[in-house]
């Protein structure tokens, strides 16, 4: 790997920051795909802009799963290995929702995450902390008649990374949904509340406006928080507005 | 009701998303089957090792899959859906059948492809186009509107190989040659669509 240029300090990235946050954000609350904070976005993000269609027939229906694709185990990570993992077992349950508060019945939640100190069981992630043999980080789930979902897991570490110098994730499990329709698809990350590097943190920032980011934090809730056992966190999921009743999709 | 912001698919989805067989959109030894690969590139043209794709479509038959079992392969069953990370070329393929436009689209037969990558904070939408619709192609609500070379972006090059009739469909995520990325957001759409109707072939 070739390092043409000393990375940005924090104070540099944090200065980037800030003056795109002065940029009135999407309506839709989505981050633009060139935020100079983060610095990947820079060859990866068109420069063209998106060319507005409406949706094909194909993409208004979307996959379906059911029991042949995820085992009622696959949502609970601390079962995955002979032994406990390491760290504050967590469940983290809400419900999937399309844009006119409709749950999202029967469709698939993928999450993966670091374990508790912070690293990824990838061979990518070379940050010096300790791989935990009771622990992969990768679940799945149906979500209910109500669009429920809940899995149960450990809560993740934050890691380094190497976008500036002293670039640190605040701690986050990553999600991937499938909605009714193929354009409802939405990967994003679920953040713990008052986490003291939401401020530093360019891929939580490229979501400019305030109340959007909140709506990646989950809420701890004390109701979810199971006696002797596990914490609870809450997080509801909005997808995209575009949707497909059941009944369209005969 | 207000939705979840994107946020990028990161480095590290290797364990969590990409499944056995994700590119067997159809098992091997199906008659009629294609091989649909290629590499995407970045800015500077330089292979991005860590994207995934999915495609989703429908069957030769014109029918979008309504059957659960999207991700686990059955060894039988056309799923429609594939899920392929890239590899360190960049490079990526899919075993599938060439998609029929659904009775009653305005649309040529096509793919729909979703992008994810490190760096890319939001998803993006594409299209997968085969060249010899002539005239369902002129006619498609999105090809119609592009320029000849942006077009070309969305279109699928026949490329014969050792396994069976292959189609090379390279993503350029920006550049020179960049690829037509769509915005499919029906917001402010009083009715989506009437979906397929199923009639016999």
């Amino acid at each position: 790997m070739s390092a043409p240029q000393q990375p940005p300090t924090q104070r540099e990235v944090s200065a980037e920051i800030a003056t795109a946050a002065g940029v009135p954000p999407r309506a839709d609350g989505h981050p633009e795909r060139a935020y100079g904070p983060y610095r990947s976005t820079a060859l990866r993000a068109p420069q063209q802009p998106l060319v507005v269609s409406p949706p094909s027939l194909t993409e208004l229906a979307a996959p379906v799963f059911g029991a042949r694709d995820v085992a009622p185990i696959d949502a609970d990570l601390t079962r995955h290995h002979t032994g406990d993992p390491l760290g504050e077992r967590i469940i983290v349950t809400g419900r999937v929702l399309d844009g006119d508060g409709r749950p999202v019945r029967h469709q698939l939640l993928e999450i993966w995450q670091a374990n508790a100190a912070g690293r990824y069981r990838h061979d990518g992630d070379q940050h010096p902390a300790p791989l935990d043999p009771n622990f992969t980080g990768g679940g799945r789930a149906i979500t209910d008649d109500e669009g429920r979902y809940r899995f149960v897991t450990i809560k993740p570490g934050a890691y380094p990374w190497r976008n500036h110098t002293n670039a640190w994730r605040p701690a986050h499990i990553h999600f991937s949904l499938f909605g009714t329709a193929f354009t409802q698809r939405l990967v994003t990350q679920m953040y713990f509340p008052g986490d003291p590097l939401f401020g530093l943190d360019p891929i939580f920032q490229s979501v400019t406006d305030e109340k959007a980011q909140q709506r990646l934090v989950a809420a701890y809730d004390h109701d979810v928080t199971e006696p002797e056992w596990a914490l609870g966190y809450r997080w509801d999921i909005v997808l995209d507005g575009a949707h497909a009743t059941p009944e369209d999709r005969d | 009701m207000d939705l979840t912001p994107s946020q990028t698919v990161g480095p590290f989805f290797a364990f969590g998303l990409p499944v056995e067989g994700g590119g067997d959109v159809v098992p091997l030894g199906t008659p009629g089957a294609i091989t649909l690969y290629g590499t995407v590139r970045d800015g500077a043209g330089a292979p991005v090792p860590d994207a995934l794709l999915e495609f989703w479509q429908a069957g030769p038959d014109g029918r979008v899959p309504t059957r659960p079992g999207s991700l686990h392969r059955d060894g039988r069953s056309f799923t429609g859906f594939a899920r392929v990370p890239t590899d360190r070329a960049g490079d990526y393929h899919l075993r599938t059948l060439r998609p029929a436009a659904p009775a009653g689209s305005p649309h040529a037969p096509h793919l729909a492809v979703t992008v994810f990558a490190r760096g890319l904070l939001h998803h993006l939408f594409t299209r997968v186009y085969f060249p010899n619709h002539v005239e369902a192609n002129a006619a498609d609500p999105l090809l119609s509107v592009l320029d000849e070379e942006r077009r070309a972006t969305l279109i699928a090059v026949p490329d014969g190989g050792p396994t069976g009739p292959g189609y090379r469909f390279d993503v350029r995520m920006q550049g020179p040659g960049e690829t037509v990325f769509l915005d499919l957001s029906t917001h402010g759409l009083a009715q989506p669509p009437a979906a397929t109707a199923e009639t016999p072939a």
